[in-house]
């Protein structure tokens, strides 16, 4: 029998037994569908984290004590208590660092305009502004001057100035941080959440004033530098480490961790990239399991149509063209159900896009491998039944009841 | 005249657990072309068994069958299903038609499954339903006919791929005398245009229709004679 002709025969059988037909489709289009949506939202995420760790800069380092952990987390211990605003001037002369900002944090209560705010005071130098590539709206950013003199001024946020003036212009006014009273001077322009953090709720200080009047130490959590080129960063963070293992005793290259943005991102999408294949594998059993549901179907289909096998027998089908009735039909079922979970799939990420509010990205590519596997799926479970289809004895089939 | 079919010393032995029924105890028949042979005997007598041999869906045990000067004994299962495609056409008793199926695509069948032969399959099967006075009633489904015309639809595709030789196990037996007759006189217009028949009854009235009858008992052969008019 020719294909057409067989691809009608399974058609038909199938239209024959809609509710069934479609029961045992919901495996494939469920499985389908999930395989899809989950790689899309996969791929939503890691296209978020890269598009959020770039919005940071490309050419930006982070410096750290503490040697990195398997885990990809920067331990911790003792050797923290290393970094000094001294190592700044340090590093500040190694050719092709553009900018290099301290970075101290203290968390504390702000107080002042219409009511309080909890916050995390991020003292810095007016470098970081270049490093972050971040402007301000309004006032000015503080000066060496204030950093040299510990000033009592700040720059806030757009969420910070939001929640304590709102529509009230918040530069010159004068609020507290713990018991320090600081005078506003600059407000940072709107950047918007980044990896479920809200950047603009940050108060900038000046580092010497986050160091010396609020936390009392004369130890920096972090240095940021910005390189001139994204092509010269492996070699400056070369020369940072050698500077800095220099100027320490007792350290070595393991007591520091310079780590570029791309590393960063590198490892934050692998990350999530191994989520994203987990979690297809997970929605792939499914459609493994819609598979069994399709063969135990076909079995079913073989048995009551036993009669209808011996009597194509009786007229010259031979075991080739049997095989390939059943096999088609559990074709044309599986990839049938692929295709409804295909469309399936495009509406739930519309709707997850446009309504949940889910980035979810839509793969052509798995569309295609999603229709391929469950066509394979087809083959694979429909081949027993087939098989045994194609067996049978012409003359038992013809006498079964 | 041209032998078609030749048995020699078919043996078919059934075994059900510890049961062994000896089917066909050592046939031996020879069927010119254009013969028109009655099969009759007790039930049980292997009349069934024989037809299934020489239908080429059931191999013997032993023994020798020559279908149109070829040996069947021993073929693999391809070439007897395309033995039964192009060389012989069913009519079983209980119409053996595919349900909700179309008179025009069961006849149709036949054609879809025979190889290296293109033709067009409507027009050919409109055409053998023609010739068993089914013109008419093409689109009907089997449960739409009744006994007589689903047996005409049987016997359409019996012929639609214009094998040499026709087999009939019992095919008026769930039909009324007057269907019986009917359908009786195609199968001499079969044979009077060539066709080689082979039918199995139990009605002496039908068998009267041949030119030849063999009787069966016990899985032999005990009588062979020309029907007498
Ligand atoms: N598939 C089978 N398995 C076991 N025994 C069988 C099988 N087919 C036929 N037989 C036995 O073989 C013998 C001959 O059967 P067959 O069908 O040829 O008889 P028959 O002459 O056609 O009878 P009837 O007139 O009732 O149709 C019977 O005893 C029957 O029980
Ligand atoms: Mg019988």
């Amino acid at each position: 029998m020719r294909t057409s002709g067989l691809i009608k025969t399974a058609c038909k059988s199938i239209l024959r037994n809609r509710v069934r037909s479609f029961l045992t489709m919901l495996g494939i289009i469920i499985g389908v569908a999930s395989v899809i949506v989950m790689v899309a939202i996969g791929e939503g995420a890691q296209l978020q984290i890269r598009q959020q760790i770039e919005a940071m800069g490309t050419n930006v380092l982070t410096v750290r004590a503490g040697s990195m952990s398997a885990r990809g987390g920067v331990r911790t211990n003792v050797a923290r208590r290393i970094l000094t605003l001294q190592d700044i001037e340090r590093l500040r002369v190694l050719p092709g660092i553009v900018a290099i900002s301290p970075v101290s944090r203290a968390s504390g209560r702000i107080v002042g305009g219409i009511g309080n705010w909890q916050t995390t005071a991020m003292g810095v130098t007016d470098d970081f502004l270049v490093i972050r590539d971040w402007e301000l709206d309004d006032g000015v950013m503080f000066t060496d001057q204030d950093i040299r003199s510990a000033g009592k001024v700040a720059v806030i946020g757009k969420t910070v100035a939001d929640e304590l003036f709102p529509n009230i212009d918040p530069i010159g006014a004068s609020v507290r941080i713990g018991t320090m009273p600081v005078r506003i001077i600059g407000l940072l322009r709107e950047r918007g959440q980044n990896m479920g953090d809200d950047q603009d709720d940050i108060v900038l200080l000046p580092v010497t004033t986050v160091m010396q009047r609020m936390s009392g130490t004369r130890f920096i959590d972090q240095i940021m530098i910005s390189t001139e080129t994204m092509d010269i960063i492996p070699d400056v963070q070369g020369a940072v480490l050698a500077t800095l293992v220099a100027s320490h005793r007792g350290t070595n290259e393991d007591s520091f961790n310079v780590r570029s943005q791309s590393e960063i991102m590198e490892r934050a999408t692998e990350t999530s990239r191994t989520m994203t294949a987990l979690l297809a594998a997970i929605a792939g059993v499914s459609l493994v399991v819609g598979g069994i549901g399709i063969m135990n179907i076909m079995l079913v289909s073989v048995t009551e149509r036993t009669r209808e096998i011996g009597i194509r027998m009786a007229v010259g089908a031979r075991e080739r063209d049997i095989l390939m009735q059943f096999l088609i039909e559990s074709i044309v079922l599986s990839v049938m159900g692929g295709v409804i979970g295909v469309a399936l799939s495009v509406v739930l990420i519309y709707v997850m896009n446009d309504v949940a509010g889910i980035a979810a990205v839509f793969e052509p590519a798995t569309v295609l491998m999603s229709l391929a596997f469950s066509g394979f799926v087809g083959v694979f479970f429909g081949f027993y039944p087939a098989r045994k289809a194609a067996r049978l004895n012409p003359i038992q089939a013809l006498r079964f009841e | 005249m041209k032998t078609l079919i030749k048995l020699t010393s078919i043996v078919k032995t059934y075994r059900m657990g510890d049961v062994i029924v000896n089917a066909l105890r050592g046939v031996d028949v020879v069927i010119n072309e254009g013969e028109f042979v009655a099969v009759m005997g007790a039930s049980g007598s292997g009349k069934s068994t024989m037809m299934n041999v020489i239908g080429c869906l059931d191999l013997p045990d032993s023994g020798s069958f020559m279908l149109d000067g070829k040996e069947v004994f021993g073929m693999n299962r391809r070439n007897l299903a395309d033995l039964r495609n192009t060389k012989i056409g069913f009519v079983f008793q209980n119409f053996s038609l595919l349900a909700r199926t179309t008179a025009l695509e069961n006849v149709e069948l036949p054609m879809h499954y025979r190889h290296g032969k293109k033709m067009d399959y409507r027009a050919a099967a409109r055409a053998a339903l023609e010739k068993v006075g089914l013109g008419e009633r093409l689109d009907h489904m089997p449960n739409q006919l009744s006994g007589g015309q689903q047996q005409r639809v049987a016997i359409a595709r019996a012929i639609v791929n214009d094998p040499p030789l026709i087999l009939a196990d019992e095919p008026t037996g769930a039909l009324d005398t007057q269907t019986s007759a009917e359908v009786m006189q195609l199968f001499i217009d079969l044979n009077n245009n060539g066709k080689t028949i082979v039918l199995v009854t139990h009605e002496p009235e039908i068998a009267a229709y041949a030119k030849r009858l063999i009787r069966m008992r016990d899985g032999l052969i005990i009588s062979d004679e020309p029907v007498v008019k």
